[in-house]
């Protein structure tokens, strides 16, 4: 059986090795297919019929447009995005994901697509400042694997502050509800629309945002994500960048979701 | 793999500096869980084998309900559901106890292996040889003696292979304690995955520890079997 088979094995795998820079080659930008975690408005969700939308999905297909390529997204977890990215299911990562070393190891960024800083949010009143003074003794909710908790376990937990990571943000808010916490850690804009202009947040307020990061845990800013070995599609993304930004296209998408500058807010801004 | 567990060790084996992380937990939760849902499964085990339906139906009808909803479901309701009733929020020892993550996995953990255990050991009760128990009327026993000396030291005795059962699946139920935010062994390797993106190394070291405990679990209760249950042996 053994004899059988080897031959047979060796002849698919040199089959594998001459199909595989044909295959790569054959693709030659005609489209771009995007890796979205659409779970996170109001940069990239689900509409009811099934469609993306959001801030993120606009500025891809603005991209696309740009480039005269058609755009496909891909549904996918944020937690398995970048593996699938590697395993080659889609040629970007177009879902709100911060640019950070331990990330910068495994693919490549493209120019900043936008910025968003981190913020906490608290129960009206409370009077939680983002510090680990003001909240030492209190308990702050975070998700698991974002650099927000990062942030919260580099300086406030050593200082006495009562850390909880969460699986998902969901979570998080739901024991900000019921009062398990007294305050949650998180990027501002998420924070906004995915809770404090809900009916639930109602009651709940900004409590500042983080501006004490020597560290730089936080990351820079938002982009998109590219494999290794593509630097052409790298380059042409950063050309669309710049062009949309050029042309206004960018002002355009902006002014529909945001009333502020996304693209210029630094973490440091208030 | 062996450089994960160089940067997590201390987080994966006991402690991430600030609270009880990782194998520690695990460990506690299945000791604890465990210790309460025998002490609370050997009366209700013999309640459940009682005449009177006033004392078998409600002790089935926990079992029924524990063992009927998946465990995850059970953790939900009383982390998230419980908690958000406003009596528990208004009467202090209640809010006091709830507030706390470990606390409502251990209670949901102990209450679903406790409804297992429960009916692990009145199948072994109701089992019981008859004539042990005629033996022991025949030597004049009151029930209580009857059942402290023969029937419960011999049903534990038949039932710890399915018991031994019990407590490696609640071993590997605990995985689901990170719901309620409690670290243990698969959050830490959890956390090595978002910062390292190496998912067969984070869960497979995680396996691997799971199977090291499921392991250590097996030798000991067939070091048990073979001492209490050797007048089985051929």
């Amino acid at each position: 059986m053994k004899q059988i088979f080897a031959p047979a094995f060796a002849a698919l795998c040199a089959l594998g090795v001459v199909a595989a820079p044909v295959a790569a080659h054959a693709k030659a930008f005609t489209e771009i297919k995007f890796g979205v975690d659409a779970t996170y408005p109001p940069f990239e969700s689900l509409s009811p019929s099934g469609d993306f939308q959001g801030f993120d999905i606009d500025l891809g297909k603005a991209i696309c447009a740009q480039l005269k390529v058609k755009c496909v997204f891909v549904s996918q977890g944020f937690d398995g995005i970048i593996p699938a990215l590697q395993a080659r299911k889609f040629d970007a990562i177009l879902s709100s994901m911060t640019v950070t070393p331990e990330r910068a190891k495994q693919i490549n960024f493209s120019s900043e697509m936008y910025n968003e800083p981190t913020s906490l949010i608290e129960k009206k009143g409370a009077g939680l400042q983002p510090t680990a003074e003001s909240l030492k003794g209190k308990t702050v909710g975070v998700e698991a694997g974002t650099i927000q908790e990062t942030y919260a376990k580099t300086y406030w937990q050593p200082q006495g502050v009562n850390v909880v990571s969460y699986p998902g943000q969901d979570q998080v808010y739901a024991d900000l509800l019921s009062g398990r916490l007294d305050a949650s850690l998180q990027d501002s804009v998420e924070a906004s629309y995915g809770f404090l202009k809900t009916p639930k947040g109602a009651d709940y307020a900004f409590g500042g945002n983080v501006t004490y990061d020597p560290k730089d845990v936080l990351g820079s800013y938002i982009a998109i994500g590219v494999r290794k070995d593509e630097p052409e599609l790298l380059k042409k993304i950063d050309e669309a960048i710049a062009a949309i930004h050029a042309n206004g296209t960018y002002k355009k998408i902006e002014a529909q979701y945001f009333n502020f500058d996304v693209y210029g807010a630094t973490p440091a801004a208030q | 793999m062996i450089g994960i567990f160089q940067t997590y060790w201390q987080a994966l084996l006991y402690s991430d500096g600030y609270r009880m992380t990782g194998l520690a937990m695990t460990l506690w939760l299945l000791v604890i869980s465990c210790g309460i849902g025998f002490c609370l499964a050997l009366p209700l085990a013999v309640l459940r084998n009682a005449r009177s339906p006033l004392l078998w139906f409600p002790v089935w009808l926990y079992t029924f309900l524990f063992r009927g909803t998946p465990l995850y479901v059970q953790l939900l309701l009383i982390y998230t559901g419980i908690y958000g009733l406003s009596f528990i929020h208004n009467t202090p020892p209640f809010n006091e106890f709830f507030r706390q993550g470990l606390n409502c996995t251990i209670l949901s953990f102990a209450l679903n292996t406790g409804a297992y255990t429960t009916e692990i050991f009145a199948g072994a009760i109701k089992e019981t040889a008859h004539g042990e128990v005629d033996a022991g009327l025949a030597m004049g026993m009151s029930r209580y003696t009857l059942y402290r000396r023969i029937i419960i030291p011999s049903a534990l005795r038949r039932a710890l292979p399915a018991y031994s059962n019990e407590v490696i699946l609640m071993l590997h139920a605990t995985t689901l304690a990170f719901t309620a935010t409690v670290p243990d062994i698969l959050k830490v390797t959890n956390d090595a995955y978002s910062a390292t993106y190496d998912p067969f190394d984070c869960f497979g070291l995680a396996a691997l520890i799971y199977l090291c405990v499921s392991f250590g679990l097996i030798f000991l209760f067939r070091r048990a079997e073979r001492r209490f249950l050797a007048y089985l042996r051929p």
